[in-house]
């Protein structure tokens, strides 16, 4: 199965072709109009061998002692946890319980701040229409960045359309935002800062003591989307002066389908809820807990937190080793964000002369992604490296290596060596690379139409 | 006393490694194996007798929750991922 830019290529360098042919050279370079088809999605075969999982940060397989921790409350303790007046729902209620110390001792909160919800994205949305709606009456800027979460963004263009005011601030090149940009945008009447702890396409940490610091003397909210940071980086919402935070389950090798939201108490944060109903969770977000699914968020925080510093040195040292290796084998490879300011489990590199689609394709023994999965469905080049100020064509030529607890040596390598042999193929076979072998400056042509 | 002790300390490991081989899935094995072996070695020179059986507990109780996850990786089996295809040829 070929894309028609790969077949392209095929036949050009068949047919003999030295002077590159300008116009699929073009269309190479000129992505927006692509008319390629993006990969073709299908079940895998009975006896086809399972690809290596290389996309932590899409999501993450359960570990076995939170499918464990899981069980009994799927098959004999199925009780709701809002039951006051049987043992069902009483010993439902103390998992619930049990599950709310373990996600607040991970972030070094009171269980009494942790509301559960049904995943990271509702916690946005909670978060920034809860305080933006709650505040409206004295307070209407919201500040935010470029480079958030989709779920984040469209929650503040909401906003915008109910008549607040929204600024989305720039990154810098390493994907870090300007904190004394930050301080000169904060105004008297902003109620809301809303700043992600770690990326989850490009990986980079942002600087959230400091950010919490400024808001707290600005007298602001500050609300971090930490779905790729807990259980990951050490995290104190006290530390870093963090009113709200979002914590997903399935970041965290825990279930699909929850998360939880840290509220303030000290000094208190109020927020407008999205959900009606009971009165459950504080009255932030009525519904039935769903105990099973909470008491494997609660074992997917404690066992983190257990395995923190083991899983943060193999994580850096897989990830310095896959880094290595492919930039010292391979010319024309670019690290996208900040080398140091970074979670080590989330590389994002570009290959030159390479188009990602083409490089996913060719790597089907392994699960990658470029870009970020909901985003993933539109042929545009991920939204954050444009924000980073990426080349276009390097955008295009980028793929999200995942490393997680469960990645072993053996895996790095392989998909290393992989790589560098179908990077070495394909940039065989590019027009555009070889006119950079012959010395040519690709900026300096001009491209036209046929 | 004490060599009893460690004959049971080493036979729960072997168990430990004996039952983790078992998953089906290539990266809960590999990494079973891999976190019971640096457990072990991490708390190899503890001496205080009451943290050593506040471990030994939790190993014991680590040897049940593999048996059972071991048991339910079995009869969900899927194909085989690619690298131990690779492992295979190597060997």
């Amino acid at each position: 199965m070929m894309n028609r830019t790969l077949s392209r290529k095929l036949l050009g360098s068949m047919c003999g072709i030295s002077s590159p042919r300008l116009s699929f050279a073009q269309s190479a370079v000129n992505t927006v109009q692509r008319q390629k088809e993006l990969i073709k999605s299908r079940e895998l075969e009975k006896d086809e061998l399972r690809p290596l999982y290389m996309d932590f940060q899409a999501t993450t397989p359960m570990d076995p002692r939170v499918l464990d921790a899981m069980l009994p409350y799927q098959v004999n303790y199925y009780g709701n946890p809002h039951s006051r007046t049987h043992a069902y729902g009483w010993e439902s209620e103390s998992a619930m319980e049990k599950a709310r110390k373990q996600v607040a001792d991970l972030i070094g909160a009171d269980p009494r701040e942790i509301v559960f919800t049904s995943g990271a994205t509702e916690s946005n949305n909670m978060s920034i229409k809860g305080v933006a709606r709650f505040y409206k009456a004295k307070k209407n800027h919201i500040i935010t960045t470029q480079t958030e979460h989709k779920c984040v963004l469209d929650s503040c263009r909401i906003l915008e359309a109910e008549g607040f005011d929204i600024t989305y601030l720039p990154v810098r090149n390493n994907g870090l935002i300007d904190l004394k940009q930050l301080e000169e945008t904060i105004r008297p009447d902003s109620s809301l800062v809303s700043i992600m702890t770690v990326n989850n396409e490009i990986g980079v940490k942002q600087p959230i003591k400091e950010i919490g610091q400024l808001c707290r003397s600005k007298n602001v909210f500050f609300h971090t989307d930490a779905a790729q940071a807990v259980g990951k980086i050490p995290i104190n919402v006290s530390d870093w002066k963090v009113d709200l935070m979002s914590i997903s389950g399935h970041k965290i090798y825990g279930p699909k389908g929850v998360g939880a939201l840290y509220v303030r108490r000290r000094p208190r944060v109020r927020i407008e809820p999205l959900q009606n109903g009971g009165g459950q969770e504080r009255g932030l977000r009525s519904g039935t807990v769903p105990t099973p699914l909470v008491v494997g968020l609660g074992a997917a925080c404690e066992i983190a937190q257990q395995e923190l510093e083991y899983d943060h040195k193999r994580v850096t040292v897989l990830a310095n080793r896959l880094v290595q290796k492919m930039m010292s084998e391979i010319p024309d490879v670019v690290m996208n964000g900040d080398p140091d300011q970074r979670y080590p489990g989330c590389i994002n590199l570009s290959f030159a002369y390479v188009e990602g689609e083409s490089l996913l394709m060719a790597l089907k023994d392994v699960a990658l992604s470029s870009g970020s999965a909901c985003t993933s469905a539109s042929l545009e080049p991920s939204y954050v490296l444009r924000a980073i100020g990426a080349d276009e064509d390097l955008a295009h030529s980028s793929i999200r290596f995942g490393i997680g607890r469960f990645t072993t040596e053996e895996e790095v390598d392989y998909t290393v060596e992989k790589c560098i042999q179908q990077v070495k193929r394909l940039r065989e076979m590019s027009p555009l690379w070889e006119m950079v072998q012959e010395g040519i400056d690709l900026k300096s042509i001009k491209w036209t139409q046929h | 006393m004490a060599a009893s002790s460690r004959e049971h300390v080493l036979s729960l490991y072997r168990l430990l490694l004996k039952e983790s081989k078992k998953f089906p899935s290539y990266n809960y094995r590999t990494y079973a194996l891999r976190r019971v072996r640096d457990a072990f070695r991490e708390n190899r020179t503890v001496e205080d007798p009451k943290v050593v059986e506040g471990l030994l507990n939790r190993a014991r109780d680590s040897l049940a929750l593999i048996q059972r996850q071991v048991s339910i990786g079995k009869m969900y089996e899927v194909q085989k991922t690619v690298i131990e295809q690779e492992e295979k040829k190597s060997d």
